[in-house]
């Protein structure tokens, strides 16, 4: 049998069923694996003595019905667990310890898996390098200079090292596809209202939504299927009809009608783009999909527009961090001095420049000019979505303008930085659901991404072209592992 | 339109963030080469077109008033900065 950490999480929930792994042997390989790479620095927080202890308790008595029986598991630092440090890579949350869990994660531990620990990630979720977070950069397992991606950076580092079976990121305006895309991984965004936002760090509310991030297709079918749930606790959460995703996956996608949004070829698209596009429509083709051309005309107004949105609903949901209600405070003269104070030490850089930038888009007299603006706009791009959904099933694009930049790269020009995400924020903005799967390779040996975009709640679909086309792709990367310690 | 720096102080008031000249002065380079950015969307006629604030746009799901979880008033004060068991405690706002 092959190496323990080499196997998918299909598989080795297949393993552990069938008692041919038990849940120490697979937790004990993440955590002496996990052990050796901090050299990534994907860890925030580790649980490796809990998680052998709870893997011992599920040898002991082990229940083989749950959809991921003893599976250790490391999930992005965003989620809140009970009792256990949860900081969002904020130096203002860095002593914060919830009294509740996230319903997304409850969903992970009820079904069997097993907390390995949690993941690094951009500060507050804001930022598409992993370089903004409190506790430093996170390096990717694909070259030691290459950011992994982000916001969902440590979960998308760990995922390719092989220290996690899989993991949960979140994605606002491409933090788990971005990510993906850069380290040769699988990662999905579900439709608004699939998976609970309850107990996650708020960053932008109408745009946030959790979701799998997989060595392959059909394990994200597997991870949504457990993920996804209809939760009281969030008030924009959707009551409808989950499908045994993992269950349901097909190849058949005979006569489905697939659109390329010309839009989508910006300017200066490099060759391997393109080219890594081409190959995706002929795979769609060989699948016995029919190739769309489709408009979607105001999609270069999406960045802009999120860029109002999203920090505008941040600037309000970082309110709550005053130096009163979680652990940090830098005291002050008077009351509103502590506030001013805290929060300047307490946040970052790039969560200021955020919050300021809502502020301002908020504040009296720019309202309507930005915010109310930005929301127009915002429903002329679902719009758009929603024309092109009549005649098509399903949107291929490339998931980001390039391969993964270089660590320092783009860290000092905010714009260039934001338009990383240039095909992922459309999506988030109209609430559909996206998936980034491996694709090819650049020149340099790095991996590219397509994406997958669907209509709302049709994650069944997206994920069976993703599968059809994995097959065709039949992506290899080889990993060398240069960052481990003996 | 620009941003000049008597506007970035100002934002900064609002946001509850205090800020040295030499961040405001940065800020006022980023945030207006990011508002130059943004200013784009005025390309747009958006006139008659009806503002989206969610995709999820059904009415919100009423629910009784009630208590679910025990009482962990302790737990949650653990979290603030400033030890005590009944309150939270901010510096002196009444003299």
């Amino acid at each position: 049998m092959s190496n323990i950490i080499d196997l998918s999480l299909s598989e080795l929930v297949s393993n552990i069923k069938n008692k041919k792994i038990s849940s120490n042997e697979a937790t004990s390989a993440y955590v002496e694996r996990s052990k050796k790479s901090k050299n990534l620095n994907t860890y925030n927080e580790e649980t490796f003595e809990t998680a052998l202890k709870k893997a011992n308790e599920f040898d002991s008595k082990p229940d083989f019905n749950k959809k991921l029986p003893g599976v250790p598991i490391a999930v992005k630092d965003l989620f809140c667990t009970k009792n256990i440090k949860t900081t969002a890579s904020s130096k203002i949350l860095n002593n914060f310890i919830p009294t509740y869990e996230s319903t997304v994660t409850q969903n992970l531990w009820n079904d069997g898996s097993i907390l390995l620990g949690k993941l690094n990630c951009d500060e507050f979720a804001m930022g598409s390098s992993n370089e903004t977070s409190y506790f430093g950069n996170v390096t990717s397992p694909i070259d030691k200079d290459l950011v992994p991606g982000g916001s969902s950076g440590g979960s998308a580092s760990a995922l390719a090292a092989k220290l996690t079976p899989a993991t949960i990121g979140t994605d606002t305006g491409g933090s788990i596809r971005q990510p993906a895309s850069f380290t040769g991984t699988v990662g999905l965004k579900p439709t608004y209202g699939s998976c609970s936002r309850y107990g996650i760090v708020a960053f932008a509310s109408s745009l946030d939504q959790a979701g799998p991030m997989t060595r392959n297709v059909k394990d994200s079918a597997l991870l949504l299927e457990v993920m996804s749930s209809f939760d009281n606790k969030d008030s924009t959460s959707v009551d409808f009809k989950r499908p045994m995703y993992s269950k349901d996956l097909s190849k058949d996608i005979k006569g489905k009608k697939i659109g390329i949004p010309k839009e989508y070829r910006v300017d200066g698209m490099s060759e391997e783009i393109e080219k890594l596009w081409e190959d995706g429509k002929k795979y769609l083709k060989d699948c016995g999909a029919e190739i769309i051309d489709i408009s979607l005309p105001h999609t270069k107004f999406a960045l802009p527009t999120y860029y109002i949105v999203a920090p505008a609903e941040a600037s309000s949901n970082l309110a709550r961090y005053d130096g009163v209600k979680y652990g940090f405070r830098t005291e002050g003269d008077n009351l509103i001095d502590m506030y001013e104070k805290t929060r300047s030490a307490g946040f970052g850089d790039e969560v200021k420049r955020r919050i300021m930038i809502g502020t301002y888009v908020l504040s009296s007299g720019y309202y309507d000019a930005y915010y109310l603006k930005a929301q127009k706009v915002r429903r002329l791009i679902k719009n758009d979505f929603s024309n092109v959904f009549q005649k098509v099933d399903a949107i291929l694009t490339p998931s980001t303008p390039s391969s993964a930049f270089k660590i320092g790269e783009k860290s000092n020009d905010p714009v260039s930085m934001y338009l990383n995400d240039i095909f992922t924020v459309p999506v988030n903005l109209a609430g559909l659901p996206g998936i980034s799967i491996p694709a090819g390779l650049d020149k340099k040996g790095y991996p590219l991404g397509l994406q997958i975009i669907g209509k709302s709640f049709d994650e069944q679909n997206i994920l069976n072209i993703a599968y059809s086309m994995e097959d065709k792709i039949n992506f290899k990367f080889n990993l060398k592992e240069w960052w481990m310690n003996e | 339109m620009s941003i000049d720096l008597k506007t970035v102080k100002h934002i900064s008031k609002l946001s509850r963030i205090s800020l040295d000249e030499e961040k405001a002065k940065k800020l006022e380079t980023d945030l207006n080469s990011i508002f130059k950015w943004i200013e784009q969307l005025n390309e747009l006629k958006t006139e008659n077109i009806e503002p989206l604030s969610s995709i999820v746009e059904t009415k919100l799901r009423l629910r009784k008033d009630e208590i679910k979880s025990k009482n962990i008033r302790e737990e949650i004060l653990k979290n603030s900065p400033d030890e005590n068991k009944d309150f939270f405690v901010v510096p002196k706002v009444v003299e």
